[in-house]
């Protein structure tokens, strides 16, 4: 099992370690809901070590990666951080992952952690496929360490290990900087629908991040937060997971991934996706809450009058909304709000109702 | 941290206590060590009533934010109680699993199967076992 520099910190801690793909990660160090309470409230600290980080650099960097993601990464201002999704030639999801401009000519590439290694051989092979001679792809996973700070008392809590003010940092937007003197990048960004922080800071030294963050947010409420709040935080406020929403069958259209992708450009996959937009969709992702009592979990079957017409990628109660919510995919003819499904939960139908995404909106100040 | 294993309950090695209520039923429900492994319990789903469940078959279902889990029956016999309280505060199931958390009560069709069941005192060493 792959081990993140906090690992033994997160057994210190109380955390029950389960292996999320191959790594051994805090599902939960008291219990979901509480840490999703204190996310939403105060603030929560996650160990995001596992996720992966890409340098991508040359004069070539801004063509090559514009032949590769889907989102348009033109007048991208320094600092300015691009969601986007890479897709194989059938216009099928390989990882969504953040692109960052750093400065001129370099960027930084965040991955998931299960599909880091095949989006890595994937960039290596557009690059040789395309011949861009003049861009260095640069695999500096195992020597960055992560950091999500989420929750609404983040600013307060981070601002005195950083250099550079945070006031005036933009959600979307990252600056680098000190932190606790060793040079490191903050990110307003994060996967909760919480204002807060990503914060990347060298593998060596992010326990020491860690500790004092943790210290210093302790009279705020600040708590380290396990994957399990992590999944109902994001389900809560309407965000897909690679694996569950999104997979090398699945396009960005048929996901709430449209925004991300610019058919205007040309990148691999545009084609496919731009056939499938003129064709029209096979199914599209939408979000239902249980009328019925009852949890949907991922792979339950979904049925309207009586036919099976997709399944469920994700279910769960959540916490701060106190309903059952899933996520699932639908044939088009009933992917419209308010149209009523049902979920088949062990040997129950139980109603559902489509509603609009998120289920849950941070009121902003 | 669990709280103690009441003397007056039998237990399953699935983790279930069994009251024998003197008069040919028996009241049941998931232990304290139970519920504190779940965590956040947040639905629960009741039998039927007039369900024939069997002694160590699945009879109900307790779901916490991030897993499902069956609730198997103490002893065989017929559900003639569920408790529909757990309905709107499946709660109450962390906050006293002994006593206001029950599950279900069942009308055994053969008593002698509690003697499969485990006392507090056995349930105690089974529990630090799998630790």
């Amino acid at each position: 099992m792959l081990k993140t520099p906090l690992y033994d910190r997160h057994v210190q801690l109380g955390g029950t370690v389960i292996d999320f793909g191959g790594w051994g990660m805090p599902v939960q160090y008291t219990n979901v809901v509480e840490e999703h309470r204190t996310t939403r409230e105060k603030a929560g600290l996650f160990d995001i070590c596992h996720m992966g980080e890409f340098q991508v650099t040359g004069p070539d960097a801004f063509a090559f990666l514009q032949s590769v993601v889907s989102r348009n990464l033109e007048g991208q201002e320094v600092g300015q951080m691009k969601l986007s999704v890479i897709t194989n030639e059938r216009g099928g999801i390989i990882d969504d992952l953040t692109v960052y401009l750093m400065s001129p000519e370099r960027y930084m590439v965040v991955t998931n952690a299960g599909t880091k290694d095949k989006d890595f051989a994937w960039f290596l092979k557009a690059k040789a496929d395309k011949g861009y001679a003049n861009v260095e792809i640069k695999d500096v996973s195992a020597e960055t360490g992560k950091l999500d700070l989420q929750g609404p008392l983040s600013e307060i809590i981070l601002q005195p290990l950083v250099k550079d003010d945070l006031a005036p940092l933009k959600f979307y937007y990252a600056m680098e900087t000190e932190i606790m003197g060793k040079p490191g990048i903050v990110s307003r960004s994060g996967y909760t629908g919480e204002d807060g922080f990503e914060i990347y800071a060298p593998w060596d030294f992010i326990g020491t991040v860690w500790d004092k963050l943790l210290e210093l947010g302790a009279p705020y409420g600040l708590k380290p937060i396990g994957l399990g709040a992590r999944d109902t935080l994001r389900l809560e406020a309407g965000m897909m997971l690679y694996g569950h929403e999104m997979n090398e069958d699945i396009t960005p259209l048929q996901v709430v991934y449209g925004w991300v992708t610019n058919l205007e450009k040309p990148f691999i996959g545009s084609d496919a996706i731009r056939h499938e937009k003129e064709v029209g969709l096979s199914q599209k992702l939408v979000g239902f809450e249980m009328v019925d009592r009852g949890i949907a979990r991922n792979d339950y079957k979904i049925f309207k009058d009586g036919q099976e017409i997709g399944r469920v990628t994700s279910g769960t109660f959540c916490p701060t909304i106190n309903q059952a919510v899933g996520l699932g995919f639908v044939p088009m003819q009933f992917r419209d709000v308010g149209t009523e499904i049902e979920i088949q939960i062990r040997d129950k139908m139980a109603k559902a109702r489509i509603v609009k995404l998120p289920f849950y909106k941070r009121e902003k100040v | 941290m669990s709280k103690p294993n009441p003397t007056d309950l039998k237990y399953t090695n699935e983790h279930e206590w069994a009251k024998d209520n003197g008069d040919g039923t028996v009241t049941m429900g998931i232990t304290d060590h139970a519920q504190h492994l779940l965590t956040d319990i947040v639905y629960v789903e009741l039998p039927a009533l007039g369900k024939q469940v069997v002694q160590g078959k699945q009879a109900a279902v307790v779901e916490s934010v991030k897993s499902v889990s069956d609730v198997y029956a103490a002893v065989s016999g017929e559900v003639i109680e569920a408790n529909t309280a757990l309905e709107g505060s499946p709660e109450t199931v962390n906050q006293d699993a002994f006593v206001a958390g029950w599950i279900m009560k069942i009308k055994m069709s053969a008593p002698a199967e509690l003697g499969n069941l485990m006392d507090a005192a056995a349930y105690d060493a089974f529990i630090a076992e799998s630790h």
